[in-house]
């Protein structure tokens, strides 16, 4: 009696696991950064769940996301995105509601709600890691290195080209900082139309010297290439040609502009209920803490931060200092507005590229 | 026409059935049309549905955004009687409050907020804030969205919700042509540091000229070699003209980049034979020169190949009989070879101009600022700002110059002149 019924449970396991088997598709931005989403995520919730994962990469952006929820061909299951996308993909209806109720508590025992970053939680998303723009020069051509932000503007101290995105956003903000606007003022200066023509004349000082990326992959790159003297660039991307490519690039951490980046489900996506699970067991402290392993950003749960390891090739390479969070490199840091970007970036697009045009 | 009905049935020229022939013709020719229409009936089918029907339906978009008027139905209707300078009246308010509620139930709110957010910079976050308290709302409803945000008592604000409201617009085509449209239907230009789309649409044709007659001083030579060499060495170098032609746009494209930066391979040549000095490097890439250089490379073999199927069929005859008798080189080829030669030149022409005019993964990669072209701003509202209507009314405006400088050609040389081969 007491065998057919383990036998029974085993058979129903089986049925269980064999329908529960889903393959989910995961977008998400390519490189170094999606090879330490898989080694920290994807591999052990395959191990665990016997469900699959198609690894997708883009660019950024709604637009995919747009046009799949318009047609109603969805296709993708789960997507990395910025802030403010992940804010307006939800505004404008294309993106699934999360409830975070699904999220474990932190390793800790914190409540999730408390351990996650101060409003980083929003209704469609669920943040994974924090990201920023720093700036990196190459130390074997530039011995006594920039420090500051001025620096970086500053061409007759420091000659050779500039590398900066090509898009208003964190450049404006780096310009106003470099013209001695205190990181907690940034956004009020750049909301008056005398902040921003400031911001913009700040810019055309290295104007002429610049060269504009528009990928990630890009700055290492233009650095490595020695196309540019410095440059803007995501600390991860920097980083990862240090770490792994053995470049002598350093990052100056003055003035970093940071965002999060989140785990959004677009409306209707085929496999719903496996990625929301995927969302509750990749974003528990043990997971976020493993991700830092493989690449420089900083976990959005603060209890992963004690668990947070050494580089995964390298022992003695301590990952705790390279984290945009860490105290050292956090002090002028400026958190990038992304309500300010939503209702602004319209106009500052469109500002920006005739700038670029004249 | 007039011959037949004026002749006598004596003078016609009948079937064997007594039919005239002219009808037995013409309905023999109409059922071998008719057939010929039957196999390509699926291509025109495919082309119907799949490339003109698309194209026309996202070219309206250029024209008509509904997302304000489906999602805010009853401030739509006040926003039409309103004659844009008087101070918005209390039914207004109170048709505004209650689409507030809608668009929140419905999750519109964020579609609306965008719209208007484009007619008027920093609307986006007084949408969205308003409406997740417009629930509070109590009448007078004038005075309470006011006191929730006193943007709502400015009047551009209601002259931005008055342009929105307008589904069917000019709005997106005078934005292409950088022009502002008024509240009042009237027409303005867009303030200095935000005119950029005529600048890029001169440039775009300005590239488009160059890279055309680039191709053509050096296309040219190279089919005229092709053509008259023999026919074993003349397809070896086909195999060459055609084997950049074989690889992927972006490896050529990426190709340069290694080529042309400043520590690029030219770069270093230069500096070698002191052409250049080591720090003072030349700037070929990431900015027009670049993309001039890569689109010309990328888009030869389409001025070659129209070039060499024409002059191989040119007699060398012709040249041979002008020199016999007393022609120099330069007349025989000016006079004699070079007007046979000129459908080639129409086709591969036009071929490269409207290929060039619509380029855009080259001069994303190589234009730098001053290298890029209206197609990478039409990619860039595609994808990046999500500014699908703005994107539909320049790819309009782009369509419009392509249509017109086609008419200009075949008014000028004559479509019928032009020959792919």
């Amino acid at each position: 009696m007491i065998k057919s019924l383990l036998l029974g449970a085993a058979a129903g396991a089986i049925i269980a696991s064999s329908a529960m088997a889903a393959e989910i598709t995961v977008v998400s931005w390519g490189g170094a950064y999606t090879m330490s989403q898989v080694e920290a995520y994807h591999k052990p919730w395959i191990a665990k769940t016997g469900n699959t994962i198609l690894s997708e990469d883009y660019s950024g952006g709604l637009a995919e996301v747009k046009s799949q929820v318009e047609a109603g061909n969805v296709t993708w299951d789960l997507v990395d995105v910025e802030l403010s996308d992940a804010i307006r993909g939800c505004d404008e209806g294309l993106l699934e509601v999360i409830d975070p109720s699904i999220l474990p508590a932190g390793a800790d025992g914190t409540p999730a709600l408390e351990d996650f970053l101060p409003g980083s939680i929003t209704e469609c998303a669920i943040p994974t890691i924090v990201w920023t723009t720093i700036f990196a020069y190459d130390t074997s051509k530039i011995a006594n290195g920039p420090t500051t932000i001025g620096d970086f503007f500053d061409t007759s101290k420091f000659p050779g080209k500039r590398g900066m995105r090509k898009g208003p956003k964190s450049n404006l903000e780096m310009a106003l900082a470099a013209d001695g606007v205190a990181a907690a003022d940034i956004y009020d200066v750049l909301g008056t139309p005398e902040g921003v023509d400031r911001a913009f004349a700040k810019l055309d000082t290295i104007k002429d010297d610049t060269v504009w990326w528009e990928a990630g992959a890009q700055p290492p790159q233009l650095l490595a290439d020695g196309e540019v003297a410095m440059t803007t660039a995501y600390n991860g991307r920097i980083f990862n040609a240090v770490a792994a490519e053995d470049k002598p690039f350093a990052i100056v951490w003055d003035s970093q502009v940071y965002d999060l980046d989140l785990w959004v489900i677009p409306k209707g996506a085929p496999n719903k209920e496996a990625a929301m699970d995927f969302v509750a067991f990749s974003t528990a402290t043990e997971q976020l803490a493993a991700q830092a392993s493989y690449i420089s950003y900083g976990p959005a749960r603060k209890s992963s931060a004690s668990l947070v390891g050494a580089y995964h090739t390298k022992p003695d390479l301590d990952m705790g200092p390279q984290m945009p969070t860490a105290p050292a490199n956090f002090g002028t840091a400026i958190q990038n507005d992304f309500e300010f970007w939503a209702d602004n970036q319209d106009e500052l697009n469109e500002r920006f590229n005739a700038w670029l045009a004249k | 026409m007039t011959d037949a009905t004026t002749d006598t049935n004596d003078g016609m020229a009948l079937a064997a059935d007594g039919t005239p022939l002219k009808r037995r013709l013409a309905q023999a020719l109409f059922r071998s049309k008719l057939r010929a229409l039957g196999l390509v009936t699926p291509l025109l089918l495919l082309i119907f549905f799949a490339f003109l029907v698309p194209i026309l339906v996202f070219l309206t978009r250029g024209i008509h955004n509904d997302t304000f008027e489906v999602h805010m139905p009853s401030v739509s209707v006040e926003l039409g009687q309103w004659d844009t300078t008087s101070e918005p009246t209390e039914a207004m308010y109170a048709a505004l409050a209650a689409d507030l509620i809608l668009a929140k139930e419905t999750k519109t709110i964020g579609k609306v907020a965008s719209r208007v957010n484009r007619e008027l910079s920093g609307t986006r976050s007084l949408f969205t804030k308003s409406a997740r308290k417009a629930k509070k709302l109590e009448a007078p409803f004038k005075e309470s969205l006011v006191a929730l945000n006193k943007k709502w008592g400015d009047i551009e604000v209601w002259k931005a919700l008055t342009i929105a409201s307008k589904s069917w617009t000019p709005a997106y085509l005078a934005s292409a042509v950088d022009l502002k449209y008024n509240a009042d239907g009237s027409f303005e230009r867009k303030s200095e540091e935000r005119r950029i789309h005529l600048k890029l649409f001169a440039r775009t044709l300005e590239i488009s000229v160059i890279v055309t007659v680039m191709g053509l001083l050096l296309g040219y030579p190279i089919a005229f070699l092709l053509s008259t060499l023999p026919a074993r060495t003349s397809n070896l170098l086909l195999i060459l003209v055609l084997l950049p032609f074989w690889t992927s746009l972006l490896v050529r494209t990426t190709a340069w980049i290694a080529m042309l930066q400043s520590q690029g391979v030219l770069n270093d040549l230069f500096v070698v034979f002191g052409l250049a000095a080591d720090e003072d490097r030349f700037s070929l890439i990431y900015n027009k020169t670049g993309t001039l250089i890569a689109m010309t490379h990328i888009l030869l073999p389409f001025m070659i190949l129209p070039l060499y199927s024409v002059m191989k069929t040119i007699p060398p005859t012709y040249v041979r009989a002008a020199k016999s008798m007393g022609a120099s080189d330069w007349t025989a080829f000016w006079r004699v070879y070079f007007p046979q030669s000129i459908p080639g030149i129409g086709a591969g022409g036009i071929l490269v101009f409207i290929l060039a005019i619509s380029f855009y993964i080259t001069p994303a990669l190589v234009g730098g600022e001053d290298g890029t072209m209206i197609s990478n701003f039409i990619d860039f509202h595609m994808r990046k700002s999500l500014n699908w209507s703005l994107a539909a009314a320049m790819g309009g405006v782009l369509l419009t110059i392509v249509l017109f400088l086609y008419y200009l050609y075949d008014k000028i040389v004559g479509i019928d002149n032009m020959k792919l081969g």
